[in-house]
């Protein structure tokens, strides 16, 4: 059984297990506008909660998307490498950007449900 | 002056947000940043046309009797020599050599026409009446409306509603009448395309976007298309590529000294530009490519083949029209040759650049 969560940064988070796959909200693609290149983890990299482990650039700016939890990265999307635009297109499900192995379930609760994020969207 | 917390409107502020534009702050203005979305908009420009609200920029006349020897005592061009119904690019130079704006200016014919950059208008005016001699005046008209189409078929949509523009070259400067009132109207632009600049009493600004509108081939485009299309046609950006520390020959803007000028060397500056000149500048402004699809933004170093400091990008953006990264940026004139390998730093790491001919993308003047 899978379940979604979301951060305050954007990120929308699904746990499959212990495997978090991660990528950025639809809100997130509609601010930033037109992605046209996205930097990945490797598979391997340990990352902190909250660190900065991947770029999304739009025409007009660079912005970091960072480890909702800490884990170590499994994989990242290498599509997005030849199609970035699916960013924009397919942001919550095709574009994820890397997935992740967490050290602890416990964190992922902690995360925002659709709910309040939607509601701390409309609070922007 | 506008406070500093409070930010201004353009005319067609209510028009823009109808359309669906993302609205952000810039040089004290809520301005549309994009509609639709810049590749899209950028494209359309390029292929058809595009009408851009660039009412933030400052229009100002001055007149009287010697008005174009007065302003060439402060800026680059030959004034004196513009003729009437035309328009010319120039420099408004600090005592140093350093840029304080770069602007439009057009003879229509008796007094002078003024485009200036949003964030400098109010510094500018100051800057220049500094060196007007009584008798000379230059008249702040802020309040109205500047409206660019620019494109391929910018010319036709144009011509429909004004059948006096058909027969202007770039640069050329008319004021003729327009939606039912008067206008000034440039064949000019800052996209690299054929295209106009049309100012008018704000009133009357709704109407005539309204009517440009309404032709299929026109599109609302931002600043954020606009931007990409400048860079694109290797157009510097001031606060960016220039400013009051930057001189024109540095910045690659030496066709904006007039021939005259360069003999006398008699404006504001003109002693240190002209050492720039004749002893070559320590840096240049140069295109940059990158290898990879990574944009690199202005403030990235450079440094060349050895490791060693060349310079830094001051203008960084992903170019729609070629689906790649460019760049503009100061390296050492040893490092400005088209060609040469440099690298920036991108979040840590060198990226592959190299110098290339500007523009990266070819003009489309109507010469």
């Amino acid at each position: 059984m899978t379940e979604t969560r979301y951060t305050k940064d954007h990120e929308w988070v699904r746990l499959d297990g212990d495997i978090a796959t991660v990528g950025i909200t639809d809100h997130a693609q509609t601010a930033l506008g037109d992605v046209v290149f996205v930097e990945l983890p490797e598979a391997g990299r340990a990352v902190a909660e909250g660190e900065a482990c991947a770029v999304v650039e739009s025409v007009k700016a660079a912005s970091d998307v960072y480890a909702p939890l800490a884990g170590t990265v499994t994989e990242s999307n290498a599509d997005l490498a030849a199609d970035p635009a699916a960013v924009n297109k397919d942001p919550e499900s095709g574009a994820w950007f890397f997935r992740m192995r967490l050290a602890g379930r416990d964190g992922f609760d902690t995360l925002l449900s659709a709910a309040d994020y939607q509601t701390f969207v409309q609070s922007l | 002056m506008a406070e500093a917390d409070e930010t201004l409107t353009v005319p067609l502020d209510a028009m823009h947000r109808s359309l669906g534009a993302r609205m952000v702050g810039f040089a004290g203005y809520a301005m549309p940043v994009q509609y639709e979305g810049i590749i899209a908009e950028h494209l359309h420009c390029r292929t058809h046309a595009a009408l851009f609200d660039v009412s933030h920029m400052g229009q100002a006349i001055l007149s009287g009797p010697g008005a174009a020897e007065a302003l060439e005592r402060v800026v680059t061009g030959d004034i004196v020599g513009l003729k009437p119904g035309r328009q010319r690019y120039t420099l408004l130079m600090n005592g140093k050599g350093g840029i304080v704006d770069d602007l439009m200016v057009a003879n229509l014919g008796g007094h002078y026409f003024l485009v200036l950059n949003a964030g400098r208008k109010h510094a500018d005016l100051a800057h220049i009446r500094d060196h007007l001699p009584a008798g000379v005046t230059l008249t702040p008209h802020f309040s109205r409306a500047l409206i660019a189409v620019q494109g391929p078929e910018a010319g036709a949509v144009l011509a429909s509603l004004a059948p006096e523009t058909i027969g202007m070259r770039f640069m050329d400067a008319i004021e003729t009448t327009l939606e039912g009132g008067r206008a000034t109207v440039t064949r000019s632009g800052y996209t690299g395309e054929d295209g106009f600049e049309i100012g008018l009493p704000a009133e009357r600004a709704d109407a005539l976007a309204t009517a440009l509108l309404t032709d299929a081939r026109i599109k609302p485009a931002g600043l954020g298309a606009r931007d990409s299309l400048r860079l694109e046609a290797g157009l510097p950006l001031y606060g960016n590529d220039i400013d009051e520390t930057t001189n024109p020959i540095e910045a690659g803007l030496g066709f904006a000294i007039g021939k005259r000028r360069k003999m006398a060397w008699d404006f504001a500056g003109g002693a240190a530009v002209r050492s720039a000149h004749d002893n070559g500048p320590a840096r240049r402004l140069v295109g940059l490519r990158a290898e990879g699809r990574a944009p690199v933004r202005a403030g990235a170093t450079l440094v060349d083949a050895k490791g060693n400091p060349a310079g830094i990008v001051t203008s960084g953006t992903f170019a729609p029209s070629l689906d790649a990264p460019i760049a503009l940026g100061y390296v050492r004139a040893d490092l400005a040759d088209d060609g040469t390998s440099l690298a920036a730093d991108l979040r840590g790491r060198p990226a592959p650049m190299r110098v290339t001919p500007l523009p990266f993308v070819p003009h489309r003047y109507a010469r």
